[in-house]
C-alpha cells in the first residue's frame, strides 16, 4: 500500500506490451463480485499471478498499459489484489486516469526493460527515481503531476471528494 | 482583429467548456460538461454507491443519457439484476434521457439527437470517440471520474495536443473506414495516438457518410488516441436535421487554417487493400491477402464499430444470393433497434436471414465478452468489431481476426479468410 509514503519497495513482475484490460479484468467475470474478478486478473499471460502475488508488490510493463476499455475494473482490481504500483514505458489513457482515482500508482518510466522478475525494485515518486539497489540500477521516471500524486496520497478521487464536499457543507 | 491565436477544433471546444479564451496543449483545465452518457456496466452499478458514499445527487439530470447495452438481453440472473438496478435508479434520479435495451450508446446517442457540434461530452465507455463525428469533443472515462462529473458537473483534462490525418483520394469498391482505421492501427500501432486528439480532414472525408466518419472517429481508441474529432460539415447537418437537431448556436466549429498540430499523417485512398488484424491486437493488421484461407467457425458482424446500417448494407451487398459456409456461425446483431428495424424496410434483413444469419439482439454482445454466445475454447471468428485482445470475446484459447463488413461477410460465404472484391468482381461478370 502507498498510501501516505513517500517512497517504497516492492518485489517484481515483469509484463510486456499491450497488457489490456481485457486481459486485467476479463469480461466473461465482470458481472461477478470484485474479489470473484480479480482473482482471474492477468490469468491468460500468468495463471499463477492472482494466487502469488504478494501485497506490495510492482508490475512492471511495457508499452501501452492498460489499453482498451473504460472499465476501471482493470485498475481496482491490481489494487485489490495489493498491487503497490504499476510501472510501464506507457499507459492507456483512460487507465491512467482510473488507476490515480482509485489511489493506485501509475509511473511512467521508459526503461522498465532493465529490471528482471524478482527484482527488488525501490520507487521515489517524487524524485522520479526507481532503482534496483542489488544490481546498481538507477532509473528516472516521468514526474507525476503534484495533484495527482496528492489525490492518489489521500485514496483517490472519491476520499477527496468527500474533503471537498463536507468543507462546502460546513462553510 | 484577431484576439486569440490559431486554434485546432478541439481546443476551440476545450476553451469554451473551461470558460478561457485559450487553451495550449499542457495547460490542466477544468470543463463544464454539457452531456454525460453512462451505461449499464459502467453507468448506475458503480456509480451509485459512490454518489451515496458522498450524500451526492446527480448535478443536472437532463444532462445525463443512460443506455443499458452491456448487459441486453439479460438472459442470466446477474445480468437481470445489473439491468434491474439500471432501470431503478433511472427512475429514482429522473433520468428522462433512459434508453433502456434500445441499443448501443454510442449509436443511440446520435440517433437520440443528444449530439450536436461543439459539444463537450464524456462517455462512461472508451468507444466514447465515436461522438467526434458530430463535432463534439467527446472522450471515455472510468465510473469514479464519472461519480465526480455526476456530482460536480465538470472534469479535469490536461490539453491534448492533435494529430492531423489527412485522407485523400477515394476508397475502391468492397473497402470501408474499418480498412482505414485497421491501416491506422498497423502503421502507427495502438499507442500512436499518445492520447491526443485525432482529427480526420481531407477530400476522402467529404464523401464519406455520417456513420463512416463515426467507425472512424470510433476506432480512434484502438489508436490510443483521448478522441477522434471530424469538423462538421453539409453531410454533419443534414444528418443532425433528419434525426431533429437544430444548429441554433453561431460556434466555429473548424479549426483554424493555420491551426498547430503535433503531427501530420497523410493517407491516399485509392491506394488501399482490404484489411485483416490477425490475433491478439487491432495493431497486427495488413493487407487480407496474407490471411487469406485461414479456417474460421464464427463470422460476426455486430458493435458500435461494425454493425450500423451501412455496416449491414455492407454484408448485404456481398451475401446477396449467397450462402454462409456450413461449418460457419454466421451471426448478427444490429447496433440498435432502429437500425434492425431500417434493415427490415430496406431489404437488408432479408438478404441476411436467407444467406443463414443469425440475428442476436442488439447490445454490445460478444464484442464486449461480458454476454451471450461467447466463443468456445480455440474457436477462430472474423468480426467487424474494434478489439481482437485475447480471450476478450471468450475462451483465452479462441482467435479473432478483425475486418471489414464487406470481408466478414465474404469469408463467412467461404468458410476461410476472403477478400471480398473477389465476390464483388464476380458479381459484375454474372
Amino acid at each position: 500500500m502507498t498510501n501516505g509514503q513517500k517512497t517504497f519497495s516492492g518485489r517484481a513482475w515483469i509484463f510486456g506490451d499491450g497488457v489490456n484490460t481485457d486481459v486485467l479484468a476479463p469480461g466473461r467475470y465482470m458481472a461477478a463480485p470484485v474479489e470473484e474478478l480479480a482473482s482471474h486478473c492477468l490469468e491468460a499471460l500468468d495463471p499463477s499471478f492472482a494466487a502469488n502475488l504478494q501485497p506490495g508488490d510492482l508490475i512492471i510493463a511495457g508499452e501501452d498499459f492498460g489499453v482498451g476499455s473504460s472499465r476501471e475494473q482493470a485498475a481496482e482490481v491490481l489494487k485489490l489484489l495489493g498491487v503497490g504500483a504499476v510501472i510501464a514505458k506507457s499507459f492507456g489513457g483512460i487507465f491512467f486516469r482510473n488507476a490515480y482515482n482509485l489511489g493506485l500508482l501509475a509511473i511512467v518510466c521508459k526503461q522498465t526493460s532493465e529490471i528482471k522478475t524478482g527484482d527488488k525494485v525501490h520507487v521515489a515518486p517524487e524524485a522520479g527515481e526507481i532503482s534496483v539497489p542489488d544490481r546498481n540500477i538507477l532509473l528516472t521516471s516521468e514526474p507525476v503531476p503534484d495533484f495527482l500524486l496528492e489525490m492518489a496520497n489521500q485514496g483517490g478521487l472519491v476520499a477527496q471528494l468527500e474533503t471537498r464536499l463536507s468543507g462546502n457543507r460546513e462553510s | 482583429m484577431k484576439l486569440t491565436l490559431p486554434r485546432t477544433l478541439a481546443e476551440k471546444i476545450i476553451a469554451r467548456a473551461a470558460g478561457l479564451n485559450q487553451v495550449s496543449p499542457g495547460d490542466i483545465v477544468t470543463c463544464r460538461v454539457d452531456l454525460a452518457m453512462i451505461h449499464d456496466s459502467g453507468g448506475p452499478r458503480r456509480v451509485a454507491p459512490i454518489l451515496k458514499r458522498l450524500g451526492a445527487s446527480v448535478w443536472d439530470a437532463d444532462k445525463v443519457v443512460l443506455v443499458s447495452d452491456h448487459y441486453v438481453p439479460g438472459d442470466d440472473d446477474n445480468a437481470k439484476s445489473i439491468l434491474q438496478l439500471t432501470r431503478d435508479w433511472a427512475h429514482a434520479n429522473a433520468i428522462k434521457n433512459f434508453h433502456d435495451m434500445k441499443g448501443i450508446c454510442h449509436v443511440v446517442l446520435p440517433e437520440q439527437g443528444h449530439l450536436k457540434p461543439g459539444m463537450f461530452v464524456v462517455g462512461g465507455d472508451s468507444h466514447s470517440p465515436t461522438g467526434g463525428a458530430f463535432g463534439c469533443f467527446m472522450f471515455g472515462i472510468g465510473a469514479t471520474d464519472m461519480a465526480g462529473v455526476l456530482v460536480t458537473g465538470e472534469t479535469w483534462l490536461k490539453v491534448p495536443a492533435s494529430i492531423l490525418i489527412n485522407l485523400s483520394g477515394k476508397l475502391d469498391k468492397g473497402l470501408s473506414a474499418k480498412d482505414i482505421n485497421l491501416a491506422l492501427c498497423q502503421k502507427l500501432g495502438m499507442g500512436g495516438g499518445k492520447y491526443q486528439v485525432i482529427e480526420f480532414v481531407g477530400s476522402g472525408i467529404e464523401t464519406m457518410n455520417i456513420e463512416e466518419r463515426m467507425t472512424l472517429c470510433n476506432m480512434t481508441a484502438e489508436l490510443g488516441a483521448m478522441t477522434g474529432i471530424i469538423a462538421p460539415d453539409k453531410v454533419t447537418t443534414k444528418y443532425l436535421e433528419s434525426v431533429g437537431v437544430r444548429i441554433d448556436d453561431d460556434g466555429d466549429w473548424q479549426s483554424d487554417a493555420d491551426a498547430v498540430y503535433s503531427e501530420q499523417h497523410d493517407l491516399d485512398l485509392s491506394t488501399l487493400v482490404p484489411q485483416v488484424a490477425a490475433p491478439h491486437s487491432p495493431a497486427n493488421a495488413g493487407p487480407v491477402e496474407a490471411h487469406l484461407n485461414t479456417p474460421l467457425d464464427r463470422a460476426y458482424i455486430g458493435a458500435c464499430t461494425g454493425a450500423k446500417l451501412g455496416d449491414l448494407q455492407m454484408a448485404a451487398t456481398i451475401l446477396k444470393g449467397r450462402k454462409s459456409a456450413s461449418n460457419i456461425r454466421l451471426m448478427v446483431a444490429p447496433a440498435s433497434v432502429k437500425i434492425l428495424a431500417d434493415a427490415k424496410a430496406d431489404g437488408t434483413f432479408d438478404i441476411l436471414v436467407a444467406a443463414g444469419a443469425e440475428f442476436l439482439e442488439s447490445g454490445c454482445g460478444i464484442c464486449a465478452g461480458y454476454i451471450g454466445a461467447l466463443l468456445g475454447e480455440n474457436e477462430v471468428c472474423i468480426s467487424s468489431t474494434a478489439r481482437n485482445f485475447q480471450g476478450r470475446m471468450g475462451a483465452s484459447s479462441s482467435e479473432v481476426y478483425l475486418a471489414s463488413p464487406y470481408t466478414v461477410a465474404a469469408s463467412a460465404i467461404r468458410g476461410r479468410v476472403t477478400d471480398p472484391r473477389e465476390f464483388l468482381e464476380r458479381a459484375a461478370h454474372d
